[in-house]
């Protein structure tokens, strides 16, 4: 089973698709081109902190609001491995799996965990951090097909005999 | 066992019984694609190998956000749009006559018990009509260009039941907020709302569709009024006995119920920075403010620019206090020029503006600044919103945002 170690940011609840990255930014060519910009309404020097590999943990109700594919397609850019939150909202869930940006949900996580520290995570099975381990359902059957075809679109061009 | 309306929707569609949780893939009626993410959802159908769309007319393409332009590259996304729907052989394509969500009903491109998805949360707006509609990614959007399809988790259904007569000053937007209020942001996330009883029955189509429209504001999936006689004449049709069978069956099963009495309700706002943040504008009143913004897909409709204009007549706005006025659509904006209510709001010193997104996305119209507050009858308070992270931003009802505008600062309308 995949297993990765990474640093973790830590945000609160309700991080919305506009803290994720304001509309007025959406008009820019690419994605990499708004990365600087993400998270800018609540942490304008968050996008520039973040490295290769670290982990995002954060509250209830992660990427509500809009249906803008930015939001996850710009932390997947920014080097982020994976988001934990205590529950994410619908359309920003699609979007991510669709862009093969993994996400997990778990509801104690983050109450225990400081800005920093480094977590563990075994994917499909466990969270660990400070010698705790917390369980980590597994998705549905057809968004694991979705992730292991690497995502949507590749899943299309399969369709499409493409690949 | 009964059914809920999104189960009947459902089964309709895919032509068997359904149950909350499954997974089905159904058959879309009609999609919707805005102006900001028509580029990405041309180059991933591309990227797909996809060379021609499923069904051309079943497409809609609408420019609205960045209508007209407010920085040079917007200009990018119209190019990309009428390339796209030349290549493609799409007819359906609105370039200037106002929001996405409000043409789509006007226009008459949603009936009831369709199957519908847009690249725009507020999506659920068509619920209004009693059809199945939802916010989906650009990606999602160009798969459903080239197969048709779309896999759906059956979502289970919180039915809102209100009963009784609203107090004058009380609109649906009061309503929604409330209930988004007490729900919380994230009450109703991966579920459908069921609205019912005889308050709504009472509604206009206009008002079912604000509230319709911020369901998503408490994460809903889609919204569902029962298609009536007002849905018909709203849509110009007759209702199907299948149509007008999109009622929740009194033995269907519900994850939660929730009971109103209209009497109870009182003008409410948003505030900053949450839409769950709602509190009576009673403990509100008294603050002041900068602007009030009266539009949006939730509120830019003729029975609230009426609303605003009937609080407004022969009163004028406060001085320093800049009211801004976007119909939801030309069509709007016509019917309102027509019937004496744009008069009323201009001498009253709002600055109308074109039928657009506008103020609602911060990217034209009235931006402000740190410090600044507004009162505004559009869907989202976020962060940052309308300009900076420092701005209050306080939704309300077009009745609430014109008197505050009048009276500048926070009162009860």
């Amino acid at each position: 089973m995949e297993k990765f170690s990474g640093k973790i940011w830590v945000l609160g609840d309700d991080i919305d698709t506009d803290i994720i990255i304001p509309t007025e930014y959406l008009a820019l060519k690419t994605v990499k081109d708004m990365a600087p910009y993400a998270f800018s309404p609540l942490r304008p020097e968050l996008a520039a902190q973040i490295q290769e590999g670290d982990i995002i943990v954060a509250g209830k109700n992660f990427g509500c609001g809009s249906s803008r594919e930015q939001a996850p397609e710009i932390i997947k850019t920014l080097g982020i491995k994976c988001v934990i939150a205590k529950s994410f909202a619908r359309i920003f869930f699609r979007n991510s799996i669709n862009n093969g940006l993994l996400l997990i949900e778990n509801d104690k996580l983050r109450d225990v965990v400081n800005e920093g520290d480094e977590i563990t995570v075994t994917i499909n099975e466990s969270i660990e951090h400070n010698g705790s381990q917390y369980p980590i359902t597994s998705l549905p059957q057809n968004l694991v097909d979705i992730i292991n075809a690497g995502g949507l679109v590749k899943a299309m061009r399969k369709l499409n005999g493409l690949d | 066992m009964g059914s809920t309306i999104i189960e009947k929707i459902v089964r309709n569609n895919v032509g068997r019984d359904v149950k909350p949780g499954e997974i089905v893939t159904v058959n879309v009626d009609r999609v919707m694609i805005h102006d900001i993410f028509i580029p990405f959802v041309a180059s991933k159908f591309e990227e797909m190998g996809f060379t021609k769309i499923w069904d051309p007319d079943k497409a809609v393409l609408i420019y609205d956000h960045l209508v007209p332009a407010s920085q040079v590259d917007d200009t990018r996304h119209f190019r990309i749009g009428n390339e796209f729907v030349e290549k493609y052989g799409m007819k359906n394509i609105h370039r200037s006559d106002g929001i996405c969500h409000q043409l789509m009903t006007e226009a008459g491109y949603v009936k009831p018990g369709d199957v519908v998805f847009g690249t725009d949360s507020h999506t659920t707006t068509y619920g209004c009509v009693g059809a199945f509609s939802s916010g989906i990614g650009y990606t999602e959007m160009a798969s459903i260009l080239g197969t048709g399809t779309l896999w759906i988790r059956v979502p289970e259904t919180i039915k809102v039941e209100i009963t009784g007569n609203l107090p004058a000053n009380v609109m649906a937007k009061d309503i929604i907020l409330k209930l988004i209020g007490d729900l919380g942001a994230d009450g109703a996330t991966y579920k459908a709302l069921e609205f019912t009883g005889d308050t709504v029955e009472k509604m206009s189509v206009a008002s079912r569709m604000s509230m319709s429209n911020m369901a998503i504001e408490a994460g809903a999936k889609c919204a569902l009024f029962t298609p009536d006689e007002k849905t018909a004449e709203y849509c110009e049709i007759e209702l199907t006995d299948k149509e007008r069978d999109l009622v929740g069956d009194a033995d269907a099963e519900y994850c939660r119920v929730l009971h109103y009495q209209a009497e109870d309700f009182v003008p409410v706002m948003a505030c900053p920075s949450n839409v769950d943040n709602v509190k009576p504008v009673a403990e509100l009143a008294g603050k002041e403010i900068d602007q009030v913004f009266i539009g949006s897909c939730t509120n830019g409709r003729l029975e609230d620019l009426m609303a605003a204009a009937e609080v407004l007549k022969g009163k004028h706005v406060a001085p320093y206090v800049k009211l801004i006025v976007t119909p939801a659509s030309r069509k709007i904006y016509r019917q309102a020029v027509e019937n004496g209510t744009m008069a009323i709001l201009a001498e009253a010193g709002a600055i109308i503006t074109h039928p657009s997104c506008g103020l609602c996305c911060g990217r034209t119209g009235g931006i402000l600044t740190d410090g600044e507050t507004v009162v505004a009858t559009n869907n989202r308070n976020f962060l940052g919103r309308m300009g900076t992270s420092k701005v209050g931003i306080y939704l309300a009802s077009p009745k609430s945002a014109a008197a505050c505008a009048a009276a500048g600062k926070i009162v009860v309308p």
